[in-house]
């Protein structure tokens, strides 16, 4: 069941290398949400047209509590960027599906580039409440860019890369040392070319891997069919078949 | 409450607003959002006689107060339409019309014939204004001729209400209309949209695989207006008109204009529950001006 729910801004902080940190919260009662899963802003007086998809960083539904780690990127994030606590945000929640979730005993490596890092804290916390603690591998480019450390330690065991080498080991996620570890399962969201090299380690090593796509959208429920991807079975839209997609159904590898 | 229920040549909605083809699915996809059986109808997802992939991604750019697509009639075609989509959603006690599109002639008149089958699918709208397709689509809504030729063949095969939706990206669309009634339309509906195109400067490059498309929202609602204005004029046949309405206010202005009934499209992305929103206000703005049926507020302003 997707809803239209007046989230109230409870906290709106900037966490560093262009993104913030906004707590929300509703008194109405919000369905399942899910890891993985996003939601669709309405951005108000910001000169933009379309709501804005957002992947969840964290969600309560029981207690009315939404996330978002937004990078700013254009008009209607900058706007968003500046809302002030007590305002109201009108949020399309939940859309699309959730990563498939890991079984206890998995080994599970989760790749986050840059602020694709956002899904992959509820998604980590949702892992550790099964009992098991995943490993979060994170590319950034300089030791500046890096966000929100404490936090994900809280829920993963943590290593980075930075393409300038001042902070953990110089490179891209795909060449860090903790690769020639063996995984069961493998989850990225980030940029294009980084999912892609995740996504051909984990084909090459026949290692279960799911990529989180963010394909430009308008109505993030599978009317307008505009962010389609091109899969393996054709055309599909991100926002109801993804964002979460099985690599094997890309054609990424081929 | 004022009556709203209008009556589009035998077509009977219980109020004017009715969804745009590619804008809301097949309804389902608003179910969560929108009571469908309070539409006047919803117009469904183009369909073609052969499967379509449509075209490549990006295919949607936006822009002030407005948006490109380029979706290329993506569809799984006419007999998975009949065999799946229709079984699920034919019990919806609305007015369910299917966008019939097609490359040739032919391909518009079989498409039409299957949908003619469905008893509860009481009118199409025949497509001859989409601008994303390489062959056929707009190449039939602008000419008066090849207009003529597709909407009389379509009328010998289709029994039931024939919608023709209309092109704007002609010169004269007042001859376009007539053309298209005279060969047998029992209305006709407009805009669909108008072509444009946008670049990204960075990269340099078109932001849509296609390079140009179909520009919505409300950046085209004059453009919409004035060609609702200038259609209901010349033509009998009702007019629904089209074209960046987001709002009562905007659905009234075209009812002034002349349209028997209107469509949303690009709205419903923002808010998917625009639609309720809309007839309540048309419903809002009749009992406070005195009004107690729709039909008097039709083409107002040329009276």
């Amino acid at each position: 069941m997707k809803k239209l729910v007046d989230f109230t801004v409870v906290e709106n902080t900037s966490v560093g290398a262009g993104c913030f940190l906004l707590k929300l919260h509703t008194k109405e009662t919000l369905p399942e949400i899910l890891p993985g899963q996003f939601v669709n802003v309405l951005i108000e007086d910001a000169g933009v047209l379309l709501r804005r998809p957002i992947s969840i960083h964290y969600a309560d539904s029981s207690n009315g509590e939404l996330e978002l780690l937004v990078k700013i990127a254009g008009k209607g994030t900058e706007k968003l960027s500046h809302i002030a606590n007590g305002s109201s945000i009108n949020i399309l929640i939940p859309l699309g599906m959730e990563f498939t979730m890991p079984s206890k005993n998995d080994k599970v490596l989760l790749v986050g580039g840059g602020v694709g890092i956002a899904p992959l804290y509820y998604f980590a916390k949702e892992i550790c409440k099964s009992g098991n603690k995943p490993t979060l591998l994170i590319g950034t480019r300089t030791s500046a860019d890096i966000i929100l450390k404490e936090k994900f330690e809280e829920v993963a065991d943590l290593y980075y890369t930075t393409e300038d080498g001042s902070y953990g080991e110089k490179g891209y996620p795909t060449q860090h040392s903790i690769l020639a570890k063996s995984y069961d399962r493998i989850y990225t969201c980030g940029p294009t070319p980084m999912m892609k090299g995740v996504a051909k380690y984990a084909s090459e090593k026949d290692i279960f891997c799911e990529v989180s796509l963010e394909n430009k959208m308008a109505c993030g429920i599978g009317a307008c069919l505009c962010c389609v991807q091109d899969t393996k079975e054709g055309h599909k839209c991100v926002c109801t078949t993804g964002p979460v997609f099985n690599i094997n159904d890309l054609k990424w590898l081929s | 409450m004022a009556k709203l229920t209008v009556d589009i040549n035998g077509l009977t909605l219980k109020n004017p607003v009715l969804t745009a083809s590619g804008t809301f699915g097949y309804g389902i996809e608003y179910s969560d959002f929108v009571n469908l059986e309070n539409l006047g109808g919803f117009i469904v997802k183009g369909t073609t006689l052969n499967p379509r992939e449509g075209n490549p991604y990006p295919r949607m750019a936006e822009t002030p107060s407005g948006m490109l697509n380029a979706v290329g009639l993506q569809n799984k075609g006419a007999q998975y339409f009949v065999d799946k989509i229709y079984p699920a959603i034919k019990n919806i006690k609305s007015n369910i019309i299917v966008n019939v599109s097609g490359s040739s002639v032919g391909d518009y008149v079989k498409c039409a014939e299957m949908i003619n089958e469905l008893e509860n699918i009481p009118a199409i709208e025949l497509n001859i204004s989409c601008p994303n397709v390489k062959e056929g689509g707009m190449a039939f809504g602008t000419s008066c001729a090849a207009a003529s030729e597709v909407v009389k063949a379509v009328r010998e095969a289709y029994k039931k209400h024939l919608i023709v939706k209309l092109s704007p990206n002609v010169t004269n669309i007042q001859e376009i209309a007539l053309a298209v009634e005279g060969a047998g339309a029992d209305s006709v509906s407009l805009i669909n949209t108008m072509m444009g195109m946008a670049i990204d400067i960075k990269s340099r490059k078109p932001i849509l695989s296609t390079i140009t498309g179909g520009l919505s929202g409300p950046c085209v609602k004059p453009v919409a207006l004035r060609m609702v204005w200038q259609v209901a004029k010349v033509v009998k046949v009702p007019v629904i008109g089209l074209g960046g309405i987001a709002s009562a206010s905007d659905a009234i202005e075209f009812l002034l204009a002349g349209a028997s009934a209107v469509q949303i499209g690009t709205a419903n992305f923002i808010d998917p529950s625009i639609t309720q929103k809309v007839i309540d206000g048309i419903d809002q703005y009749l009992n406070e001006n005195g009004f107690d049926d729709v039909n008097q507020i039709i083409g107002l302003i040329n009276k």
